[in-house]
């Protein structure tokens, strides 16, 4: 039974594995070729050189790639405070509510980014849905918030609210409640509970909603372009630039690149110190 | 140690804040699509369903549609059949490289998806394919098939060996035993991947930006729109694009329902 089991799952592993050498591991492989090829070349038959990444170095894309980083470690942070005392409702309090906040969240999330963002436009601009019907009402309206920095991270928090959201609802979920209740009878103050108990325990929960969230947000694009409106450049939008209006394809890869192996050593680092059987909820 | 009677209530209100702030702007765009203005200002001084008209005459939005539809029922066929054995491997059987493999097919999930486009991008012009809708099906299944794969496998985890186990001693095949035993007791987590997989691909718009070539998805359209100036279309086709969806997530949720119900009135034969 063992050895059939080996090979049923190596056999069932084969379908998703073949689809993610071919269009995923193999792309980020030309990606990495072409960013050891000379400037504004198109194909890979070239001697490779650097020039990319010196242009890289030279011509200030570190800022972008900073301002990146630095929003995507504030909406995390941000995310990370506001989801926390709903997830610990989603796995402690709610019961019925729970599945009702679940299907809500996740439905919202099947609305395309920019229709929300976009939504958002409409509401925050001047003459949008509060300042347009705010002067209606009193005669004076505000300056509308949008096009800075604070509104990117805002929409950031917005977009990636599940990504945070359910792996931490799941993480809190695996606190149990005994040791809690012991560290309480022992007594222990409501904060002490919280980082010698809900803390380490849930950690799981947190590494997977914090990685995801600031992963997903270092590469966003849509929440600058939408409300920001170009108030800073942010490294995608960089990388979309050389590729599109710079058409200079080793330039663009080279920043992936840095992007990637940014991400990409985070990503691994997290993914490899959680237990997946864990945390999807094992029964055996 | 539940918490006193005030934190929940609190977090009551908390919860139902939060769901009212996901959902704020969508009303806004829902408001926006059917003021009669050109150029929309709040408060809305006339109400008018002409834009709608507008959008159901036009050609291109036709077009959109039928792309965004294509891409995915193509990307929910192969992600669920995928993601089905994908789920086997991850929860169900114990092999070699297990570990390995539930840490590879998690990589793709945390990726910014605007930079695995333009890297698909390059690899398909290195390679001689020239982007078209078709390639944008290949680049959502990169993102959503590990996604079905996850869905499935939380229903593999609960799923009890021991049945596969007796099926087989009876002398089952294998492949007997998967569309007799193992699909119907994954079926419900199959469902609910496909239902995942057709709305995430309606709704991709980073991944499909740059693999699409000529052809246009909605999500991608509507982008090109609000970066270059506002129509008030796009509200209108934001607001169709919402529909769509809801109505598919509320078919989801009666078709169990009806099913039951036939199930009840039906006779039992003998």
């Amino acid at each position: 039974m063992e050895r059939l089991n080996r090979k049923l799952g190596f056999l069932s592993s084969v379908p998703l594995v073949a689809v993610l050498c071919l269009s995923f591991l193999a792309p980020l492989l030309v990606v990495a070729a072409f960013s050891v090829m000379p400037r504004k070349v198109f194909d890979l038959a070239h001697l490779p050189d650097f020039s990319a990444y010196a242009a890289l170095f030279g011509q200030g894309y570190y800022r972008s790639l900073l301002w990146s980083l630095g929003m995507a470690l504030a909406s995390t942070v941000i995310l990370f405070l506001v989801c926390w005392p709903m997830a610990y409702g989603m796995a402690k309090v709610f019961r019925r509510f729970t599945l009702v906040i679940t299907i809500a969240v996740v439905v919202s999330l099947f609305v395309s980014e920019n229709i929300r963002l976009f939504g958002w436009v409409l509401t925050l601009m001047k003459g949008g849905l509060f300042e347009g019907n705010l002067r209606a009402w009193t005669g004076s309206g505000f300056d509308s918030p949008l096009y800075n920095v604070s509104i990117i991270v805002f929409g950031l928090v917005y977009v990636y609210f599940p990504f945070m959201l359910f792996p931490l609802a799941q993480g809190i979920a695996m606190v149990p409640d005994d040791a809690r209740q012991a560290a309480a009878d022992l007594g222990a103050s409501r904060w002490r509970v919280f980082r010698e108990i809900d803390l380490p325990l849930a950690a799981p929960g947190i590494v997977v909603g914090s990685l995801l969230s600031f992963v997903l947000a270092a590469g966003a694009l849509a929440e600058s372009k939408l409300l920001g409106g170009q108030a800073v450049i942010v490294i995608a939008d960089e990388v979309e630039t050389a590729f599109t209006y710079g058409q200079d394809w080793p330039l663009g890869s080279a920043l992936s690149v840095i992007l990637i192996l940014i991400i990409g050593s985070l990503a691994i680092f997290g993914v490899t110190r959680v237990d997946l059987d864990a945390i999807m909820g094992r029964k055996r | 140690m539940q918490p006193s009677r005030l934190v929940r209530i609190a977090l009551y209100l908390y919860g139902m804040l939060a769901i009212a702030f996901l959902y704020l702007p969508l009303v806004s765009v829902t408001f926006a699509s059917i003021s009669k203005a050109r150029y929309l200002t709040f408060p809305i001084r006339q109400y008018s369903t002409v834009w709608y008209g507008r959008a159901l005459e036009s050609s291109t939005v036709n077009d959109i549609v039928m792309t965004s539809l294509k891409v995915a029922v193509l990307v929910t066929i192969i992600s669920v059949v995928i993601g089905f054995f994908g789920a086997l491997a991850f929860a169900r059987y114990q092999w070699r490289f297990r570990g390995l493999f539930q840490k590879f097919i998690l990589l793709p999930i945390f990726f910014p998806q605007t930079v695995l486009g333009l890297a698909l991008l390059m690899w398909f012009n290195s390679i001689g394919v020239i982007p078209s809708w078709k390639t944008a099906v290949v680049a959502h299944l990169v993102w959503i098939s590990p996604i079905a794969t996850l869905i499935i496998a939380i229903r593999a985890y609960s799923f009890d060996p021991s049945l596969e186990e007796a099926a087989r001693d009876m002398g089952a095949s294998t492949w007997r035993i998967l569309s007799e035993i193992t699909l119907p007791l994954l079926l419900p987590g199959v469902v609910s991947a496909g239902l995942f997989a057709f709305l995430l691909s309606w709704g991709n718009f980073p991944l499909s930006l740059f693999t699409t070539g000529a052809d246009s998805t909605l999500p991608e359209w509507l982008y090109a729109k609000m970066v270059s100036g506002y129509s008030p279309l796009v509200p209108t086709v934001g607001v169709f694009s919402i529909v769509a969806s809801a109505s598919i997530v509320i078919l989801a949720f009666l078709l169990p329902w009806l099913v039951g119900k036939v199930k009840q009135n039906r006779p039992i034969k003998g």
